[in-house]
């Protein structure tokens, strides 16, 4: 079941097309990968979807039904990349205020923060005024007032800029948590490595258009280069690593980066390597990273663009 | 419609529960009534006793100069005037009147006050007036006209104005100083709570929470919960500052005649309109329209209120980083709010004048012309079409500019790091969605 689907979105500004003609589904309970450069259309498709911004064309279903932004945003929360909150007013006064601007009453407003407040030890903040806060504490506030009122959808825009090594494994934490609970997360970000470690879907963009969609796993067997890296007992000799079934690319001693012959499986390495007698400690397929995926897929698009 | 309602809310609690809001509100009237008691005060005080010896070589006007408040003159024909010129001080007095012989009454002496300090104004034009008095009953006698007769002859008209069909009784003094402080007062308004709209926008922009709350709510109802808010705001602190110089201006006669104020008013440097406020307060409260004139006082400030302050939330809406962007963007909003008040000053005086009548209809200026209209009177001077005109398109008139306003600051208030100019954001106005 779909929380989100796109179809055939479109938005265009005065100079350009800023989203061209892109279309994606989101599963329920995913956690699911934005990328694109800078300027590829995202915080445009991310505007439409929590309808800051109207579609010139296409159509948008939440939850199975037409995306309807007075009913539909009380569900969606949006932390954008250009994220701030009111520097004078005190903290909770200001999470309060968020909330109930989603719809949350004040009752339940005042329990789910007490909740947060207590799991991110916060409790001493509450009457402190927002500029007497750090930029670190600033962001554990915003991401609260972002997630209090239970969104279904939950779009979060560079959530990490900004953290240190600390605060980001608290909110990557959370974010694992509130996915398990079955909320839909959008995740936009720049930082490749933690794509790879938190989303399970991604889709790239690039000027306005989609390149990439699907999961994670299946993005890197797709754009596999047929790579390995073999680790032996000993140092061959260059006869030793003669083979129509691989060549070498780099090695180091020991170790190898081997590019595999479209013909051959990875038994005949394997193999290659028993009936020359060489011990073999480590063998695995090295898998492009979603950075190389981007950056090569990014480049290509661009030079036929 | 509720989340307008929250916006308000907050809006409201958060300007009102400033420090500087009480001090402002509360200190502003008081500075005001003070300007006006505070030369009284002085004035009195620095009246100690005092006794001037006078010497009138012509014997001419003992008993004619009767004592002031805290001058008391006696006259002394014992001492020469050359040794009482060295030693008035000793003798205890604070000055010395010396008027010389006067052998020819067409000629006028030369009466020199010698003090340690120079002769208080009120005193010296006291003085000067009953001396000429003095010298013209001489005279008159002189010529032998009979001083009662001549009272018969003096005559002193105060023409009554009567206007309209109903032919209702005004003042025009009184009207003009009703039309200039409500004028002025509107145009304070506009240009300060305008401003306080403008930095409000501003402060989202600057906190980057513009994004986030237009996630939650429509950026309409946000500029909307802004100017309502802000608005509220102004009208606590009026009602506030009403309530405040209400009661001062009872509590303050208590310790302080009118004509001491008057008096006081009358050396300080503007001394026009505060002369008649202080000699008329009472006459005022009994002989204006006041129902009529509060009723249009809150129509215009609200709605002059809404029209500007939503032009100021657009203007706000377009700066960036850099706040002196905002004076240049301002400019072509403040530009009719100063030429109202110009205009105003004119309309006071000849409220009738085509330039007057236009002022009053035209919405960029209405609030405050108007206002100086209509102290004079309705229907007469200012007639019920001109009257329903000028509201009616003034309502028009906000409406149009926060619909304006609406398109502006929604594009706005998500742009930023480029400088808008207005020809730009003018292009917002007419994109769809």
């Amino acid at each position: 079941m779909n929380l989100l689907e796109i179809s055939h979105l479109e938005k265009n500004y005065a100079t350009k097309k800023a989203v061209d003609d892109i279309s994606f589904s989101i599963p329920k309970g995913s956690i699911f990968g934005l990328l694109g450069p800078n300027g590829a259309g995202k915080t445009t498709l991310l505007r439409m979807i929590t309808g800051i911004f109207y579609p010139d064309n296409g159509q948008i279903l939440f939850d199975g039904q037409t995306f309807d932004p007075a009913r539909d945003i009380a569900d969606i929360g949006y932390m954008p990349e250009e994220r701030g909150l009111y520097k004078k007013m005190k903290v909770a006064e200001q999470v309060l205020y968020l909330a109930q601007l989603k719809g949350m009453s004040s009752k339940d407003a005042r329990l789910k923060m007490k909740y947060w407040f207590d799991k991110f030890q916060i409790n001493s903040w509450s009457d402190k005024k927002v500029e007497e806060l750090s930029k670190g504490m600033q962001q554990k506030v915003q991401f609260i007032s972002t997630v209090m009122h239970e969104p279904k959808l939950l779009i979060l825009d560079e959530p990490f800029s900004g953290l240190d090594p600390i605060n980001s494994v608290l909110i990557q934490n959370e974010i694992f948590e509130l996915a398990k609970k079955g909320i839909t997360i959008i995740f936009s970000t720049h930082r490749m490595e933690q794509v790879e470690e938190i989303c399970d879907h991604i889709v790239l963009v690039n000027n306005g258009k989609k390149i990439l969609d699907g999961k994670v796993q299946q993005i890197k067997q797709d754009f596999k280069k047929h790579l390995f890296q073999i680790k032996l007992g000993l140092v061959p000799n260059p006869a030793q690593l003669a083979t129509y079934h691989f060549t070498i690319i780099e090695q180091d001693g020991n170790s190898l980066i081997v590019k595999v012959n479209e013909d051959s499986q990875t038994n005949d390495i394997l193999k290659h390597f028993i009936n020359h007698d060489l011990q073999v400690t480590y063998f695995e397929e090295v898998l492009p990273t979603i950075s190389e995926v981007f950056i090569e897929q990014v480049k290509i698009t661009n030079d036929a663009a | 419609m509720n989340k307008i309602w929250l916006i308000i809310k907050r809006e409201y609690l958060a300007r009102v529960r400033k420090k500087s809001f009480l001090v402002l509100t509360i200190l502003t009237p008081i500075f005001i009534i003070a300007l006006m008691v505070v030369p009284a005060l002085l004035a009195r005080t620095g009246n100690a006793e005092k006794r001037i010896v006078v010497v009138d070589e012509s014997k001419l006007f003992e008993n004619r100069i009767p004592d002031g408040q805290n001058e008391h003159f006696i006259f002394n024909d014992q001492l020469p005037f050359d040794s009482l010129r060295t030693s008035y001080a000793e003798k205890g007095f604070t000055g010395l009147l010396h008027i010389p012989k006067m052998d020819n009454l067409n000629r006028l002496p030369n009466i020199v006050y010698y003090g340690e300090g120079q002769l208080n104004i009120m005193t010296k034009s006291s003085l000067e007036s009953k001396i000429n008095n003095v010298i013209e009953d001489l005279r008159m006698e002189k010529a032998g006209i009979d001083k009662s007769k001549l009272d018969d002859i003096r005559s002193n008209v105060d023409i009554i104005s009567k206007t309209g069909k109903e032919e209702k009784e005004g003042s025009a003094e009184i009207s003009l100083v009703i039309g200039y402080a409500s004028g002025f007062i509107i145009y304070i308004i506009l240009l300060l709570f305008g401003m306080m709209v403008m930095r409000g926008v501003m402060e989202e922009k600057m906190n980057r929470i513009a994004e986030v709350m237009v996630s939650s709510v429509k950026p309409f109802q946000l500029m909307m919960g802004k100017i309502l808010g802000i608005g509220a705001v102004g009208l606590t602190q009026f009602i506030i500052w009403i309530g405040l110089i209400y009661g001062l201006a009872f509590l303050v006669p208590l310790f302080i005649s009118p004509a001491e104020l008057a008096a006081a008013q009358a050396n300080s440097p503007n001394p026009s309109a505060g002369v008649a406020i202080a000699q008329q307060l009472q006459h005022i409260q009994l002989s204006a329209n006041w129902p009529l004139i509060t009723f249009c006082f809150v129509f215009y400030f609200l709605g002059g209120y809404i029209f500007y302050s939503s032009l100021f939330a657009a203007v706000g809406s377009l700066v960036n980083e850099d706040p002196n962007d905002a004076q240049g963007l301002t400019f072509p909003i403040t530009l009719p709010i100063i030429i109202a008040i110009l205009i105003m000053m004119k309309a006071v005086t000849d409220p009738n004048s085509s330039l007057a009548v236009w002022g009053s209809i035209i919405p960029f200026t209405s609030p405050v012309v108007m206002m100086a209209r209509i102290p004079y009177g309705v229907p007469g001077t200012v007639t019920y079409w001109q009257l329903a005109l000028s509201m009616g398109i003034l309502v028009i008139g906000f409406l149009f500019t926060t619909w304006v306003a609406g398109r502006v600051y929604r594009t706005g208030i998500l742009l930023y790091g480029k400088k808008v100019t207005w020809g730009e954001a003018l292009k917002w106005i007419f994109r769809k969605n």
